[in-house]
């Protein structure tokens, strides 16, 4: 198949994945409007949203709430729930290879990330203290995405391993202990010896120290970078295995 | 010109069991061919090999000319979802766009919509359509890219008799117009109305393959009906059943038959002659113990 055609067929794919996804606004509002009515309720009503570097951390913080919402979320119920449907087995009959339909959910759930974070944005700009310069505006994004990587591949490892029961369980036991415990709520300062050593080896908190970093500039702890790639290669290696091996159940 | 879909030795286990056991079969262009067999016997299965959703255990299989799990072989392939399959959210009319998206030279959808009677729906979410509207969009959607080669599974299934006989002279027009179907049924009527030619398949092998008639041929032309408290010895009678007083008999001479039974002086009544139809060659050919009748024959056009 040709590149412009591959192309043309996962816009089409993306394009239909997002319609399906937004038709049931519920399950797409919560998803988007948590982390911007946190921090509308939490944190714009504090005292420390006037301090810049306080409310640039607390938005970074949700904002690294909102890419593991959208990850679980789309990739991990949303793959596992389409492997449930004979639709996707009908899409394999049609003269379309798997990597438009692969490529079509991954900009389906970015769409979805930055759907989430406008508006979060938005009420830090306008109602916070938060400043991003626009030289760190690159940077963020990048510390984004980085962060997102180990959610990412745990939520493809999730999806392709197992039943939409399953799935559904797994991402909501697993959404508000990260988060909480990744210091995604509450600054991990305030965190008693013995959690923030247990952070400190979490993706969660790895993820939200790099985008504090990128975004306000503090320093950045020694492991963060350690933990993160450790993260990566692990949640990597389970959606590799997992989406093979759903392949292989299916192509037996 | 060779077949647009073939199947070589093809044999297709699912651990223990052997869904498809050595089956051979060719899909000549412009034909109409009625797959047959009672469930479980391994028609969905070959149908999955040809639409590339599953690979052969051994054997080949190929479609227009290579292999099926190749993207580029299905472009000139129709292929029909299943209809409890269908995104519950989106409409109608998005379900064709984007089914034809995949397609170079795809049916206008307000076109397909209108041929198979689902104009004015195009709005509609498929969660919101009746059984039969389902079924007829799942249809509609394997002919949008303009096939070569349809595979239609169960396609009316669910449908009442006006929604099937505008659904069969669909595909009978797409058949006029040269296009190739490979279609499975329950129906034996549907296959009687629509194939040319017909393979039985039972429990992973095909019992039988040739054109309707001569499917038809290997059991006795004729069955007569009776009801008699006993029958005498009668000659030229092939098969039979009973039923308490009801006998069915299959015989290749039904006249000489009848006068058997009038000169016997038997007293029968509610004598009934007809032509064996495919049912009666497809029970013959699936009933147990009857391996031993399997035919094939070479059909072409």
């Amino acid at each position: 198949m040709t590149a412009p055609n591959t192309a043309r067929l996962t816009g089409l794919h993306a394009r239909y994945q997002f319609t399906e996804t937004i038709r049931v606004p519920i399950a797409v509002i919560g998803t988007m409007l948590f982390p911007s009515l946190s921090l509308l309720f939490f944190v714009v009503p504090q005292p420390f949203a006037n301090d810049p570097a306080a409310a640039t951390t607390a938005t970074a913080q949700l904002a690294v709430f909102a890419v593991m919402s959208v990850c679980l979320f789309n990739y991990g119920v949303g793959v596992a729930e389409d492997r449930a449907l004979p639709w996707d087995s009908y899409l394999r009959t049609l003269p379309v290879g798997p990597s438009p339909r692969l490529t079509g959910r991954l900009v389906n759930g970015l769409a979805f990330i930055v759907l989430g974070l406008v508006p979060l944005v938005l009420i830090a700009w306008m109602l916070t203290a938060a400043t991003l310069p626009p030289s760190r505006l690159a940077l963020t994004i990048g510390a984004l995405l980085t962060a997102g990587l180990p959610l990412f591949a745990g939520g493809i490892s999730i999806g392709y391993s197992m039943s939409t029961k399953a799935a559904l369980a797994v991402a909501n036991s697993l959404l508000l202990p990260l988060a909480f415990a990744g210091g995604l709520f509450l600054p991990p300062e305030t965190f008693p010896g013995w959690l923030n050593a247990i952070s400190m080896c979490l993706p969660t908190r790895a993820g939200r120290d790099l985008v504090v970093t990128a975004s306000t500039g503090v320093g950045l702890p020694g492991s963060t970078l350690l933990v993160l790639a450790g993260w990566i290669a692990i949640t990597g290696s389970l959606a590799v295995w997992a989406y093979r091996r759903d392949e292989g159940r299916r192509f037996r | 010109m060779g077949p647009l879909a073939c199947t070589v030795q093809a044999t297709r286990s699912y651990g223990p069991v052997v869904a498809l056991d050595g089956v051979s079969l060719d899909v000549p262009a412009g034909q109409l061919l009625g797959l047959l067999g009672p469930n479980g016997a391994g028609k969905t299965t070959l149908l999955q090999l040809l639409a590339g959703l599953r690979r052969p255990t051994s054997g080949t299989v190929q479609l227009f000319g290579g292999d099926p799990r190749d993207a580029r072989r299905r472009c000139r392939l129709g292929c029909t979802p299943q209809d409890t399959g269908l995104p519950p959210t989106l409409r109608v009319k998005e379900v064709v766009d984007f089914v034809a998206g995949h397609f170079d030279h795809p049916v206008p959808t307000g076109e397909l919509l209108e041929q198979f009677g689902l104009a004015g729906l195009e709005r509609r979410q498929t969660g919101g359509l009746s059984g039969g509207q389902k079924r007829r969009l799942v249809v509609a959607v394997a002919f949008v890219g303009r096939p070569d080669l349809v595979l239609l599974d169960e396609p009316t299934t669910g449908l009442d008799v006006e929604a099937r006989h505008a659904l069969w002279d669909a595909v009978r027009v797409y058949h006029q117009g040269g296009g190739t179907v490979v279609l499975t049924s329950h129906y034996l009527e549907e296959v009687e109305a629509l194939a040319e030619r017909v393979v039985v398949i039972d429990r992973g092998r095909v019992r039988a393959d040739g054109t309707l008639a001569e499917v038809r041929s290997l059991v006795p032309a004729r069955r007569v009906r009776l009801r008699a408290p006993g029958l005498p010895e009668l000659t030229g009678v092939e098969r039979s059943n009973r039923d308490g007083d009801r006998h069915e008999l299959w015989t290749a001479d039904s006249d000489a038959l009848v006068r058997q039974l009038v000169t016997s002086g038997v007293t029968f009544r509610d004598l009934e002659v007809a032509r064996a139809s495919l049912e009666d060659a497809f029970l013959a050919l699936t009933s147990p113990g009857s391996q031993t009748r399997t035919i094939t024959k070479e059909t072409g056009r």
